[in-house]
C-alpha cells in the first residue's frame, strides 16, 4: 500500500499521499483544532490522533485503516478523586505521546500526558487505565516542566522481542524502566547531566530533561536521546548512557530519528542553546551519524539557505520503515521529505500551520 | 426552570438551541443536558468533575460557579472564556 504522511498541527491533522509532483495534500481533518500526537498501528493499521481543543480539553480520535473514518474515543483520563483531594486531583492537561504495544497484544496501546503519567488501553483506546506505578514514584516530587507548566512523558519505548519492556522518557523526570508491564520501574538515565541544576544535582537521573528517546527496532537496546543538555547514546536499554560529542552547529535541539535497521544511523536537527531555540545563525540543516555518534554529516540539500529560523519539535522529524524516507516539519509551519535518508530535502509545503508531529502511514 | 444555551463553538457536541431543564444549581442543570448529550460532559468539565478552566458559566448575566444556586427562570449561557485557547 502506498505511503502516507500524517501531519498534526496547530490547525488540525493533514495527510499527504506521494505522487509525481511529489507529496500533496489529500485530506484535512479536525480543522482548526491543535493535533499534539498521532499514531500509526503497523500491526492492524489503526489511526489514532490525539487533539488539544485548548478551552475543551483534550480528545482522542481513531480511524480504522486508511484515516476516512474518525470516531471521538475516550481520552486517557485519571480516576475521579485520584489521590484523595478532590480538588487538587489530576487532569490530562495534553497528550503528548502515543504508542503500540507489542505484536501479541493486538488490543494495547500507551499513552503518555502531561502531567506526567502513562496510561494503557488494552481495546485500542476504548478505555484507560492510569499506571500507578509510575505515578506513585517518590522521586515524582523532584520532576518539574520542561516548556509546559508540568513534567510530560514524549517518549513510550515498547521492547518489540518483550511486550512487558518498555522504556519511557520524561520532560524533567529522566527515563524510566519497566520490564512487568509498568507494575514496577526503575531509574535508568545514568551518564545523563543536566547543566541547568546546581552542581551537586547535575547528575540526579530523576531530573533529566530527555526531549525525545528513540530505540532502532531492529537493536532494541540501542537508544538514542537528543536531551537538553545533548546527544547521549545508550547500548543497555537506557539505564547507562553516553555523551556524544563532537555534532556540527550544536548538540542542542529536540528531534531525534533513528534508521529501522541500523543502529549506528541516527538524525538530528541542531538549534542554538537552550537559551535562544533558533537555528544557529539561521542555519537550518540535519545532522546525520552512520557511525553511532563518532562523525556527523552536516546535510543541507533541497533546505532554505539561511537565515532560516524554523524548529523542529520532539515529534516532528520520523524516518520510514524503509530507512530512507524521511519527513520533518517545523514550528513555523514548513514540512519537507527526502526519499534518500537525508541527502536531499524536498519541500512539501512551506505554509502550513505550525507543525508538532508527523508520522508514516500506510 | 432555567434555561441554557451552549456557545456554538460546542455545536457538535451540545443541543442546537437554549433548552429548559430542571436544575436548582448550575452543575444539576448541565447534568441535565449531559443526561441527553453524554459527549458534552468533558468538554464542560474535567474528569474531575471541575469546570474547565477556560469555559465561561453565566447566570442571568453575572459570572457564575458550577455549584452556585440558580433562581427559577434563570438564563445559564455556557461560554468559552477569551483566556487560554
Amino acid at each position: 500500500m502506498a505511503l502516507k504522511l500524517l501531519v498534526g498541527t496547530r490547525k488540525g491533522l493533514f495527510m499527504l499521499e506521494d505522487g509525481l509532483g511529489g507529496w500533496a495534500i489529500t485530506r484535512h481533518d479536525f480543522v482548526g483544532t491543535p493535533v499534539t500526537s498521532l499514531l500509526h498501528d503497523p500491526r492492524n493499521g489503526m489511526y489514532y490522533a490525539a487533539l488539544n481543543h485548548g478551552h475543551f480539553g483534550v480528545k482522542l480520535h481513531r480511524s480504522e485503516p486508511g484515516g476516512a473514518a474518525w470516531e471521538e474515543v475516550s481520552p486517557p483520563a485519571f480516576p475521579e478523586g485520584f489521590g484523595g483531594d478532590a480538588a487538587k486531583a489530576p487532569a490530562v492537561s495534553l497528550i503528548w505521546s502515543l504508542a503500540s504495544g507489542g505484536a501479541d497484544r493486538p488490543g494495547q496501546i500507551w499513552a503518555g500526558t502531561i502531567p506526567g503519567a502513562l496510561f494503557r488501553s488494552d481495546d485500542r483506546g476504548g478505555s484507560w487505565v492510569l499506571v500507578e506505578g509510575l505515578w506513585l514514584q517518590e522521586s515524582r516530587a523532584r520532576w518539574f516542566g520542561g516548556g509546559y507548566d508540568d513534567p510530560g512523558i514524549h517518549s513510550i519505548l515498547i521492547d518489540p522481542r518483550d511486550s512487558d519492556s518498555m522504556v519511557v522518557g520524561i520532560s524533567c523526570g529522566g527515563v524510566w524502566l519497566s520490564r512487568d508491564g509498568g507494575a514496577s520501574w526503575t531509574l535508568g538515565g545514568q551518564g545523563l547531566v543536566a547543566a541547568y541544576m546546581p552542581p551537586e544535582a547535575r547528575f540526579d537521573p530523576a531530573v533529566q530533561d530527555p526531549h525525545r528517546i528513540v530505540a532502532c527496532p531492529a537493536a532494541p537496546d540501542r537508544l538514542w536521546t537528543q536531551h537538553h543538555n545533548g546527544v547521549f547514546r545508550s547500548e543497555d536499554g537506557g539505564a547507562n548512557w553516553s555523551q556524544v560529542v563532537g555534532l556540527p552547529l550544536s548538540d542542542f535541539g529536540f528531534a531525534v530519528a533513528v534508521h529501522p535497521a541500523r543502529p549506528d544511523t541516527a538524525w538530528f536537527v541542531p538549534a542554538e542553546s537552550d537559551e535562544k531555540r533558533i537555528p544557529l545563525d539561521g542555519q537550518f540543516v540535519v545532522t546525520r551519524t552512520r557511525d553511532g555518534g563518532y562523525s556527523f554529516e552536516t546535510l543541507r540539500r533541497g533546505l532554505p539557505l539561511p537565515p532560516a529560523y524554523d524548529l523542529v519539535y520532539r515529534h516532528a522529524l520520523e524516518v520510514a520503515p524503509d530507512g530512507k524516507t524521511l519527513a520533518m516539519g517545523s514550528s513555523t509551519g514548513s514540512l519537507w521529505t527526502s526519499a534518500d535518508g537525508g541527502e536531499a530535502w524536498q519541500l512539501a509545503n512551506a505554509h502550513l500551520p505550525p507543525i508538532a508531529c508527523v508520522t508514516f502511514a500506510t | 426552570m432555567p434555561r441554557i444555551t451552549f456557545t456554538a463553538h460546542l455545536r457538535r457536541w451540545a443541543p442546537s438551541g437554549p433548552v429548559i431543564v430542571p436544575g436548582t444549581t448550575v452543575r444539576l442543570a448541565l447534568e441535565s443536558v449531559f443526561a441527553e448529550y453524554p459527549a458534552l460532559r468533558l468538554y464542560v468539565l474535567d474528569e474531575q468533575r471541575r469546570l474547565r478552566k477556560h469555559v465561561a458559566l453565566f447566570v442571568d448575566g453575572t459570572r457564575a460557579a458550577l455549584d452556585d444556586a440558580v433562581p427559577q427562570n434563570a438564563e445559564i449561557y455556557v461560554l468559552q472564556a477569551l483566556s487560554g485557547g
